[in-house]
């Protein structure tokens, strides 16, 4: 407090209050132009903060070079703006008895007022801070720069720490304070230069560019703005990032409400086909029916409790995804008509994933699609068959006899039917939950024994070619279907026991042992202990057939003629069939235990887990297949349960290797009569000619000779 | 993937199919905390499992205030003592995750920013990538120190934030397609798997802050790339 200067008396409090409440006035009819945004605000808060300023700023006396430096400079920009024409009217209204003398006690009292309201907003954070302030100053007329008015700005900075003035309160009108600003009249030159120099540096900084409209001025208010009201824990080391985010949100304000945010479109649709999966079919009304009719039995399984249990074993997708895995697949078994269904798997693409559904359809329900199938697909032989006996026909009739070729294509291999080997069950695919579901159809040996041969990633759409060598037979569906197929084959395991072979007589002697192909769920089971599960793999077993190399589970002889074969070209085919046997495919009968599993060079086929090892006696035996990453299964007690995440490929230790091309097809052979000969040279022609020329004429010469004797013998 | 963040990082990167048994979780969970405190790590990261024979490995890394320091790695898990074998296991371990992590460890442009002083330091303002920044590959950027940027042109590097843009982009990685970018959970998360380290899933919840990766599987690299492209 001893620093402050002395203040002189204070003249009569009238022309103050006079000059105050024409200012207030002058205030109130601008308040009006104005858009009062923070104006309520701005009134409550000034008054109770003015109670609390008026101490500290008298315990401000003693400022520190920063904030004193920073104080003029804010009073500057304030003048600046004071300065700025943006209400030339008001200039116009100054009384001409404002002489200099008191006009300079107005305007450093309204200059103090504005510094200080302004450090009071400040504090407070208003948003539009400086524009209110800038109602609160009248508009002198200002003069040229004077470098003597730039020293002076100390002083007013310290006058108006004793003046918390706030404009809308008429009670603080007589703070004791503004006792003392009449003093300074005597010392403090014409503030005309100083107000000129405020206004240029405003309007400088109030410019905006021909490519923004965002001025300088501005942004610099919006900055601090958000910073004060944010107040992050040291601002001046993320002043950049601010920066950067204040401008940005300039540029990018938030879009109304009426309009959408084109970005979050995908989104939002796709939450929309997700939130039709947690709707109920049916009316309110049939609530209560369809709860009794829920409760019993629904052809989906419990996937939620699977996915627990693999998630003990640290496996599977997260509990909510599913969770709408399982409304997706309750939504499949009311589109189709479906006996059992299981989640299988989900196989990653490149671009999307394929959540795949292991379906079992009722009986006989299926049968009207696959007709169609096969009725296309025999159209077709029947048309290529016309073909081949007009081709005969035309063969004969041509006078060079083209030499048939001899070369025939290896003879298809049937696919199996339906709810036999490889096509037991019916796969469906969708890329996410909500999406509609599409049917896989079934697999041929062809696209399982080239499956074999080639190793491609899915790029999640079911129609993408496959381009490899061999060429696969078919797209990506039919790729998808096959690698299906083949970790079905290879990975689907139970506890020994779950499943018997159902008892019917004569099995084993069909088709010459290939095995039983059907079982059937024991209901003696009694589960097998965790230990012993995990301890050895004998007590698993494959539950699914292996795939020969045939690529079916059950062999068929493809030398055996089928009655449209035998109508075409008999001939032909007798010339065949001489030394070609096929031996017979066998493959391990079903159920048989995963010991039995070859080894992928000195690698175990399987690894066996206990879920938790610190509590075994509540754990989970989980199995983890070597040859097919991803594919898992787990049993406890009496459940089991077998799962496959992953890319859809084999493992396999040494690298892939493509196919290699085909030998060159040989030519036909070389005989007596068609015989390669290279032909004549130039040299070899010309000389050929000049021989036979030679040989002409010496005949020629003879044959003269010959006449010329003739003619003799005649004259005599 | 950050040790603060790991419940819910491990929930986001389920859709590769491995994560962690409850019981893993939860161990985890108390050893990061530990390790943070023991070594003074700024960060720590849970870097993945390693699938083995026997038994797993769990892999962690700390990470020092500057994010591009080399990092410390910790392993928990029992190495195989093979005799038979020239190389230890552990050295192994070591130098897979080192190949792993100079290959395809990925962060999101603009999670890290280096100041003029020289280290780089965690984005606290980051905001996460828009949806359209986030389906492209150069969004996202090595872990590492960069090696092609400055074989870049004058041209595309005057278009480069210093700031921001001081790693490799993942646009030119050789072999092309080796990344899968993809939508998942209805378009709210982005997820990149590695074709060429299967098991590499980078997860990131566009427009918030949530990003990591994380390794599940053997540590072996696919040198089948090019044909399966």
């Amino acid at each position: 407090m001893g620093d402050l200067p002395p203040y002189p008396e204070r003249p009569p409090q009238q022309p103050p209050d006079r000059r105050t409440s024409q200012a207030s006035q002058r205030q109130y009819s601008r308040d009006q132009v104005q858009p009062p945004a923070a104006d309520p605000e701005e009134g409550q808060q000034i008054a109770p903060d003015a109670q609390r300023n008026t101490p500290g700023w008298s315990q401000r006396g003693s400022l520190s070079q920063q904030e004193s430096l920073l104080m003029p400079r804010a009073f500057q920009a304030e003048e600046a703006r004071i300065g700025s024409m943006e209400y030339p009217s008001m200039n116009t209204g100054f009384p001409l008895e404002f002489q200099p003398q008191p006009y300079s006690d107005e305007s450093r009292i309204q200059a103090a007022e504005v510094t200080t309201s302004l450090m009071q907003r400040l504090q407070q954070g208003q948003s539009s801070l400086f524009q209110q302030l800038d109602s609160t100053f009248p508009e002198p007329p200002v003069n040229p720069l004077d470098p003597f008015n730039l020293y002076q700005t100390d002083h007013f900075s310290e006058g108006a720490q004793h003046g918390p003035y706030i404009r809308d309160d008429p009670a603080l009108q007589f703070s004791p304070s503004e006792l003392g600003f009449p003093r300074y009249s005597a010392e403090v030159p014409e503030p005309e230069p100083l107000e000129l120099a405020v206004q240029n540096a405003k309007a400088y900084l109030l410019q905006t560019s021909i490519s923004c409209d965002l001025s300088l001025y501005e942004h610099l208010v919006n900055l601090l703005t958000k910073i004060l009201n944010q107040r992050p824990e040291d601002p001046l080391s993320v002043l950049e990032s601010l920066n950067r985010t204040t401008q940005w949100e300039w540029f990018h304000p938030k879009l109304d409400t009426l309009r959408d945010d084109p970005e979050m479109q995908p989104t939002y649709e796709m939450a929309e086909k997700q939130k039709a999966l947690f709707t109920r079919s049916g009316g309110g009304a049939e609530g209560e029916q369809e709860m009794e009719e829920e409760v019993g039995e629904t052809p989906v399984p419990n996937i939620m409790e699977t996915a627990f249990y693999f998630e003990q074993a640290g496996v599977g997708l997260s509990s909510d995804e599913s969770f709408r895995i399982f409304l997706a697949m309750k939504q499949l078994a009311e589109q189709q008509p479906i006996h059992t269904c299981r989640f299988w798997g989900k196989i990653l693409g490149m671009n999307r994933s394929y959540l795949v559904a292991e379906v079992e359809f009722r009986e006989g329900e299926e049968e009207a699609e696959e007709e169609e199938v096969e009725e296309m697909t025999e159209g077709g032989e029947v048309m290529e068959a016309h073909g081949e006996e007009e081709g005969e026909e035309d063969e004969e009739k041509a006078v060079d006899i083209i030499p048939k070729p001899v070369w025939k294509p290896p003879p298809v291999i049937p696919k199996e039917e339906s709810r036999s080997g490889a096509n037991k069950y019916l796969y469906f695919v969708c890329n996410e939950p909500g999406l509609p579901w599409t049917r896989l159809p079934h697999v041929t040996p062809a696209q399982i024994v080239n499956a074999r041969k080639i190793k491609k990633f899915f790029t999640g759409y079911l129609d993408a070619p496959v381009v490899s060598y061999p060429p696969f037979p078919g797209n990506e569906g039919n790729y998808l279907r096959a690698q299906i197929a083949r970790i079905s084959a290879a990975t689907q395991v139970s506890p020994l026991g779950f499943y018997q072979f159902s008892e019917e007589e004569g099995d084993e002697e069909e088709e010459g042992g290939a095995g039983r192909d059907s079982y059937e769920e024991n209901p003696d089971f009694e589960g097998i202990p965790v230990l012993e599960l995990v301890d050895s793999m004998a007590n698993w077993v494959h539950h699914t057939q292996h795939i020969l190399p045939q690529g079916r589970c059950t062999w068929v002889n493809p030398l055996q003629k089928t009655e449209e074969e035998e109508d075409l070209g008999e001939e032909e085919e007798k010339a065949d069939e001489g030394p070609e046997e096929v031996e017979q495919e066998v493959g391990p009968p079903l159920l048989t235990p995963l010991s039995e599993d070859a080894e992928i060079m000195h690698l175990a086929p399987w690894t066996t887990r206990l879920s938790c090892s610190l509590c075994p006696q509540y754990s989970v035996a989980v199995v983890r297949s070597n040859l097919w990453p991803g594919a898992y299964a787990y049993a406890s007690g009496k459940k089991f349960e077998n799962i496959y995440i992953g890319w859809g490929h084999k493992y396999s230790p040494e690298n892939f290797n493509p196919a290699l091309p085909a030998p060159i097809q040989q030519e036909y052979p070389s005989g007596p009569e068609i015989m390669e000969m290279s032909d004549p040279t130039v040299e070899e022609e010309q000389a050929l000619k000049a021989a036979q020329e030679q040989a002409l004429g010496a005949t020629e010469e003879e044959e003269e000779g010959e006449e010329e004797e003739e003619g003799e013998e005649t004259d005599d | 993937m950050d040790a603060d963040s790991l419940l819910l990082s491990l929930e986001l990167v389920s859709g590769s199919g491995q994560g962690l048994s409850p019981d893993r979780r939860a161990s985890l969970l108390t050893s990061l905390m530990l390790v943070k405190r023991d070594y003074r790590y700024d960060r720590v990261l849970f870097w993945g499992r390693i699938l083995g024979l026997v038994a797993d490995y769990y892999i962690a890394q700390g990470l020092s205030e500057d994010q591009l320091a080399p990092r410390k790695t910790l392993y928990r898990g029992a190495p195989l003592l093979s005799p038979q074998v020239q190389i230890k296991e552990e050295t192994r371990l070591v130098s897979v995750i080192d190949q792993i992590d100079k290959a395809v460890a990925i962060i999101p442009r603009g999670a890290l920013f280096k100041t003029p002083f020289g280290p780089t330091h965690v984005n606290r303002t980051f905001e996460g990538l828009s949806l359209s920044e986030a389906k492209k590959l150069s969004s996202y950027f090595h872990f590492r120190e960069p090696v092609e940027l400055k074989n870049k042109t004058l041209l595309e590097k005057a278009d480069l934030d210093p700031s921001l843009d001081f790693m490799d982009s993942l646009e030119h990685d050789i072999p092309k397609g080796s990344w899968s970018i993809q939508m998942e959970r209805g378009n709210a998360l982005v997820v990149l798997r590695s074709l060429l380290w299967p098991g590499l899933t980078f997860y990131h919840a566009p427009r918030t802050k949530h990003y990591g990766y994380i390794y599940v599987g053997t540590g072996e690299k696919n040198m089948d790339l090019p044909f399966m492209l």
